[in-house]
């Protein structure tokens, strides 16, 4: 059982995939400018982490060794394709604003990552929980990110008014660059209290 | 002169990592010295060269709306755009594939020196990304969408190759304890984004 919990909690922060294995950085800073469209990006990295998970660990015996690649990247394109239907039914102006990153979460290295190394060698259930959980890790990054650029950027958070009239905008913050030096500071911060991480 | 504009563009104002984040993980992996960091930067830019126009022509007839009218009337309505990513994904991923035996082959030295990274190209954002970016700009010819697919590759392959540059320097650099290796990298890549962005708004 604890094996269990530790799969559901390592993800979130001893091995966060952002922060230590450092994977899935390409599809997740460009979302970050508001808050609304990273809750969005985040809640479907994880529905595309555990289900592709949870299906390659089915067919893990069936997979040929030599094409695995190629077979991965289809169940992982499905569930994609799925999601973003859904959004698009649903929610086409966050879909629309998202553009074309909700299709590179197909080569997110995360769901890749995680098929490769714990979905073909475990059972589906926690294959399920293990995709899940590392989406929660990287969709908290996400969420933490996004909070201080839209918050610093644009006085708001989720579109609502929070910092008063006369506060100046910072257009920095908006600009990618500024993700990437964010990012750092959070990686700095998790590396400064957790000294295991440390690179020597 | 259209073309050089596009070409230009996307090397350095569209830059494929500084302004759309893509392709970062091999990004950040594979920039640890200039060598491997050149031998990944020439595979992306020739798999994307090659994969970008393939998918154009896919697109133009047979994926979005109508395009399969050149089958007959009956096919005029039919509408395959929801299948755009998967097709687009098993173009770039099988050609990645071909590549990868091709280079097992003929170049060993450079097969074992990529290693692992060059099968990790079939899941480099900037390769898929190049595909989704061309559908939504709607080029006009075949040839638009090659100097595109060339200017982002240099693009990419110029910023794999500073930043493996400056990591290499930055090896005796004392950096504090936590911000060593994967935190300074982002800070530093987060500067050079900087530094791009005095090509923003440029009109050629």
């Amino acid at each position: 059982m604890s094996n269990l919990k530790e799969t559901i909690l390592n993800p979130i922060l001893k091995s966060n995939p952002i922060t230590v294995l450092v994977l899935g950085i390409c599809s997740s800073l460009a979302v970050t400018v508001q808050l609304k469209g990273a809750c969005v990006m985040a809640i479907s990295v994880i529905i595309v982490t555990g289900l592709s998970s949870f299906v390659a660990s089915i067919l893990r015996n069936t997979i040929p060794n030599r094409v695995r690649i190629i077979v991965q990247l289809v169940v992982v394109a499905l569930m994609v394709i799925l999601v973003d239907q859904i959004l698009k039914a649903y929610m086409y102006t966050v879909e629309k604003q998202l553009s074309v990153y909700i299709g590179l979460i197909i080569t997110n290295c995360i769901v890749m990552g995680r098929i490769e190394a714990f979905a073909l060698g475990n059972k589906p259930i926690p294959s399920l929980l293990d995709g899940l959980a590392n989406g929660v890790g990287y969709g908290l990054i996400l969420v933490i990110v996004a909070f201080f650029r839209e918050l610093i950027g644009s006085g708001t958070l989720f579109g609502f008014r929070v910092l008063p009239e006369g506060y100046v905008l910072n257009n920095l913050v908006i600009l990618p660059p500024f993700a990437l030096i964010l990012l750092g500071c959070i990686i700095w911060a998790h590396r400064s209290f957790d000294k295991d991480l440390q690179e020597k | 002169m259209e073309y050089v504009s596009l070409f230009v563009k996307s090397i350095f104002i569209d830059n494929m990592i500084f302004s759309y984040f893509l392709g970062m993980c091999s990004y950040l992996a594979v920039s640890k010295n200039v060598k491997t960091a050149n031998g990944l930067g020439l595979a992306v830019i020739f798999v994307l060269t090659f994969t970008l126009p393939i998918n154009y022509l896919l697109n133009k007839y047979v994926l979005t709306p109508g395009a399969l009218s050149w089958l007959g009337p009956q096919f005029a309505d039919v509408d395959l755009s929801f299948l755009a990513l998967i097709i687009f994904i098993a173009v770039v991923a099988a050609f990645t594939q071909l590549v990868e035996m091709i280079v097992e082959k003929f170049m060993p030295n450079l097969y074992s020196s990529l290693g692992i990274f060059l099968p990790l190209i079939a899941v480099n954002c900037a390769i898929l990304g190049g595909s989704l970016f061309m559908q939504q700009r709607d080029f006009i010819n075949v040839g638009e969408s090659v100097v595109y697919a060339l200017g982002s590759g240099i693009g990419w392959y110029l910023a794999i190759v500073c930043l493996a540059a400056i990591r290499e320097k930055m090896a005796y650099s004392n950096v504090p304890k936590p911000l060593k290796g994967i935190g300074v990298t982002f800070i530093t890549v987060g500067l050079m984004g900087m530094a791009f962005m005095i090509f923003m708004g440029i009109q050629l």
